[in-house]
């Protein structure tokens, strides 16, 4: 159990020998913050699984989902799950560079995720089969878009580190912990993607 | 500032490992496409499989993505991981299971 | 442009609110020009609004926490005067459109803006310093959680002079709170209250849980935390395991309503008893997040003034973490009659009444660490007996409930009011009355005045009775909550008596009041000064360093060897630090949480009126200031040596002068 004394995340900021090098704080933290997320995330799944068979006279999975994209949309979050781990080492080799192209890639990786997934939203609301057609598909709308909506919000954390690695802050202790807490942010999200293609997409089509 | 975290390259794998991972889950993301795509197992069959191989890939990438060991350091963030599952497990079981009784008690569906 | 609002939104035709509006108005610009005549602006942005010091945010959230329970409590009283006057044909003085909306906003403001704040506030006060930690883990997030329950208690009173608040209970269940039933922005003001206000105490549990688990002092171990410790510890990891679910359940509400979807509607496959299950997969952690922190209240308060060691140490806290885990598998008995079916019910009526014994175990806990200790009588042990006979009372109407084939009897009548009433005032209010008697002399540096203290306390306590035990009888008489008028005379004189209750409460609150202003008053008189930082011979460290505590808490990190270690070190004589100082890192205060704040309160009231433009501003502005603060480096300072030493030597003088003075 680690009985630190230091009162801050910033305590360790200037602690370059790293004779008690624990963890900080932080990533623990965000790690709790990840905790709740995948609470959040396990109600959404309890709805859907409830709600997963009230289509409401309208179409069932089976009918909408279109697993080639499903299956394009997975080998995208898995690649990029590998570039941002490659991102990681080069940071711990302190090669900013190579960090720098390496988050570019997983970058373009995340956006063409969310791109595919705006793209099978918006085709399924042209055809009339928008969230509010029936509960199943307010379901599987609410619990892909907010897997989404994390991805976005994944992407706009990654742009900011990027241009801050590039000023002042550089590749500091600070901005390690920084890229630390987004790559389980990121991985996690692949996490939360495996119970979605599993339980939503493939168990739908059966 | 480089040689604090010498130390512990372990914690945040290398590339091997994290080219393990992404075998491994490719492996059993494909399995799992195949076991849907394929239409040889019963629905309920395949529902079984899926969880299962969902399962383990969580593990897989826990394990190799997001560096969760079971070592001293890591103590508290598996305990943590553990308890949320435990929590979203009873989430899921607790509403599956309140809502499935009341709808048959009920014949609401 | 401005959405759904307009001047008719605002309530001109009901004197009550523009009577609440004026004098609400009156005080606020006093305090305003009070502010500005002496000059304070500086001194209060500086010190207090752009605050990372646990100490000082945990003022703000009392003081918060105090006007909510003013608020509250007027709701209170206008709903005991509507039934004690609305009999056999008399309308009484509330419309139903009004009265709804008061008893929605009296159980949505005292619980989400009141105990939750108040809960907050002790936490902050006390986690650190029995820790023996110099802040928490995260100090700028611990002022962030602080301005998001602000936001959503300024958007929850907002709604009572612009536009309405819900009328549809303080969860605010469908059916009823979709659009189609309720198409006014009231249930919007509540989904965006309680989301803000949400993600604040979600923070607060990740900070608390991170610092608890990473900050106590070397040689803390766990079953060498203070029990206060520990209950907070096991509030804040149900807070987040619970507080995600009530995010989602409130977030689908809103997309049903903002985006028609059809989780919760009638119609298209929606299921409104989803709702309700979730709604309590949250709700029932809930009420343990507010009581698990007065139960550690009691305990230092009762071993304290009964100069004793808490009894029974180790089951208190294995009692603790029982609870923490039960109160996870019990959500049904809140909804027994849904329609679930007996394996359902029979299994969380089970658990319900399992959730009974530790807490059990817990009053005997007390009462035999009262038992052969010198008792000594001081407001806050007034306040811990009468929580111990109120509380058991509540647990054992609590367990009735738990039958379900008492439930179906009792389910929605008066009896439910009366239990929960029961054991939140009971438990919860009382525990942090006690624990802010207790701990206001290491906050401010002096004590409360006693007299006035006992007085409230008789006042609640009496007053309690009178209200909430003719509840008890009504509701076996078959009266319903909620209702605005009635017609049978048997329920007459037991609303007259209900009423006198709530005005007995209501005396009681006003000898809170005195007692804060004849403290602060008299605070300077040598029996009401806590120059030792040790006023009542405590057990634990947060009295071992001087009252109010410097902004790092203690000069030297000190050493843990056991439970009490400071109680025992006290006894023996030991001086506790003989370290060397050296200059202690510390954080800046920082007005990003303002701001955020301020951002957060935009977005909610925009999107309470489908603003959207306005909206986006107030979410761009939230990220804008998130970026900004990322990449500010001007964090953290260190407090210089001298400075230490000076800080030092002060309180070595002032302990010497009490010494002098016995």
């Amino acid at each position: 159990m680690a009985h630190e004394a230091t009162m801050s995340p910033l305590a360790h900021a200037d602690d370059h020998g790293g004779e008690h090098h624990h963890e900080t704080p932080n990533v623990f933290g965000f790690w709790l913050y990840l905790m709740t997320d995948c609470v959040l995330f396990g109600s959404i799944f309890a709805v859907f699984a409830v709600l997963r068979n009230q289509y409401a006279g309208g179409p069932s999975g089976k009918e909408l989902f279109d697993l080639t994209n499903v299956g394009i949309e997975t080998a995208i979050l898995l690649f990029s799950s590998i570039t941002y781990g490659f991102a990681s080492l080069n940071a711990l080799a302190k090669n900013k560079t190579m960090v720098l192209v390496w988050l570019a890639v997983t970058f373009v990786l995340g956006a063409s995720f969310v791109g595919l997934e705006v793209n099978e939203f918006s085709s399924m609301i042209a055809e009339g089969n928008g969230p509010d057609r029936s509960a199943f598909l307010s379901a599987f709308f609410t619990l892909v878009g907010t897997h989404g909506l994390h991805v976005t919000c994944g992407l706009i954390w990654m742009a900011v580190l990027m241009v801050q690695m590039m000023g002042p802050q550089d590749l500091s202790e600070r901005m390690m912990n920084k890229l630390s807490c987004l790559s389980l942010f990121w991985h996690f999200l692949d996490i939360v993607w495996i119970c979605v293609f599993s339980f939503v997409y493939l168990a739908g089509v059966m | 500032m480089a040689q604090a975290h010498t130390d512990h390259d372990g914690s945040h794998g290398s590339y091997s490992a994290y080219l393990i991972g992404f075998v491994l889950a490719v492996i059993l993301t494909v399995a799992s496409f195949a076991a849907v795509m394929a239409h040889v197992l019963p629905p309920s069959m395949t529902i079984a499989v899926l969880t299962f191989l969902a399962i383990v890939q969580i593990v897989v990438h826990l394990v190799f993505f997001l560096h969760l060991n079971t070592s001293r350091e890591q103590s508290w963030n598996l305990m943590c991981f553990i308890f949320a599952a435990a929590t979203v497990i009873v989430i899921i079981g607790g509403t599956l299971f309140i809502m499935h009784d009341t709808a048959i008690n009920m014949m609401s569906r | 442009m401005l959405g759904k609002l307009s001047f008719s939104a605002i309530p001109l035709d009901v004197p009550i609110l523009v009577g609440t509006f004026l004098g609400v108005a009156v005080i606020g610009l006093a305090v305003l020009g009070a502010v500005t005549y002496y000059g304070k602006w500086g001194y209060l942005w500086r010190e207090w609004l752009t605050t990372v010091d646990h100490k000082r945010l945990a003022v703000m959230y009392i003081i918060l926490a105090i006007v909510m329970l003013f608020r509250g409590f007027a709701d209170a009283i206008m709903m005991r005067t509507q039934l004690a006057l609305a009999y056999n044909g008399n309308p009484g003085y509330l419309p139903p459109h009004h009265y709804d909306q008061v008893f929605s906003a009296h159980g949505t403001i005292m619980i989400f803006f009141m105990a939750m704040a108040f809960m907050t506030g002790l936490m902050n006060l006390v986690v650190p310093l029995q820790i023996g930690a110099r802040d928490v883990a995260f100090p700028f997030l611990n002022s962030l959680s602080f301005y998001m329950t602000l936001v959503g208690a300024l958007l929850i009173n907002i709604s009572l002079f612009i536009g309405e608040f819900a009328q549809c209970g303080w969860l605010v269940y469908p059916p009823l709170s979709e659009m189609q039933f309720s198409p006014g922005v009231g249930v919007d003001y509540y989904i965006w209250a309680v989301q803000i206000a949400g993600v604040g105490t979600l923070l607060t549990g990740v900070n608390f849980f991170t610092t608890i688990v990473k900050m106590r002092a070397p040689g803390m171990g766990w079953m060498q935390m203070p029990v206060f410790t520990w209950t907070a510890f096991c509030t804040t990891v149900l807070i987040m395991a619970s507080f995600p679910v009530l995010t989602v359940t409130l977030a689908l509400l809103s997309l049903d309503r903002y985006l028609g979807m059809h989780f919760f509607t009638n119609d298209a496959g929606g299921n409104v008893m989803l709702y309700v299950s979730m709604i309590w997969t949250w709700g029932h952690p809930e009420v343990y997040i507010l009581v698990l922190p007065a139960f550690g209240v009691f305990s230092e308060v009762t071993a304290t003034f009964s100069k004793k060691p808490l009894f029974g140490y180790n089951t208190m806290v294995y009692a603790t973490c029982s609870i923490m885990v039960l109160s996870f598998v019990v959500w049904v008995h809140h909804f027994f009659t849904m329609g679930a079916g007996a394996n359902v019910n029979t299994f969380f009526g089970i658990m319900t009444m399992i959730i009974a014994v530790p807490t059990g175990v817990k009053i005997y806990n007390w009462l035999f660490t009262m038992y052969k200790g010198r008792v000594e009588f001081t407001a806050p042990m007034y306040w811990t007996l009468g929580f111990m006979i109120t509380f058991s009372i509540g647990g054992m109407t609590g367990v009735m409930l738990a039958m379900p084939a008492a439930d179906w009897i009792l389910h929605n009548s008066l009896f439910l009011i009366a239990h929960f009433h029961n054991v939140i005032i009971g438990g919860v209010y009382f525990g942090y009355i006690a624990g802010m008697g207790f701990w206001f002399p290491k906050a401010f540096g002096f004590k409360l005045n006693e007299a006035w203290g006992k007085r409230a306390f008789w006042c609640w306590f009496v007053g309690f009775y009178l209200a909430f035990v003719p509840l008890y009888i009504l509701g076996l008489e078959g009266m319903t909550r909620r209702m605005n008028h009635y017609d049978n005379p048997d329920w007459y004189p037991w609303m007259l008596v209900a009423e006198a209750g709530a005005i007995v409460i209501a005396c009681g609150i006003v000898c809170q009041l005195t007692q804060l202003y004849v403290s602060i008053r008299d605070r300077n008189l040598p029996e009401n000064l806590d120059l030792t930082g040790d006023p009542w011979n405590g057990r634990t460290l947060e009295w071992s360093i001087s009252s109010p505590p410097p902004a790092y808490n203690f000069a030297v990190i000190p050493d843990i060897h056991g439970l009490d270690t400071f109680h025992t070190e006290k006894q023996l004589g030991l001086k506790a630090h003989g370290k060397p100082l050296a200059p202690i890192h510390m954080p800046k205060n920082t007005s990003a949480g303002v701001f955020i704040g301020l951002f957060s309160f935009i977005f909610g009231f925009a999107s309470v009126w489908y603003i959207w433009w306005l909206a986006a501003i107030g979410l761009i502005g939230i990220v804008a200031t998130m970026i900004l603060r990322s990449a500010n480096r001007d964090v953290d300072y260190y407090v210089p040596v001298s400075e230490i030493e000076h800080n030092e030597e002060v309180y070595s003088r002032r302990i010497a002068a009490a010494q002098a003075a016995e």
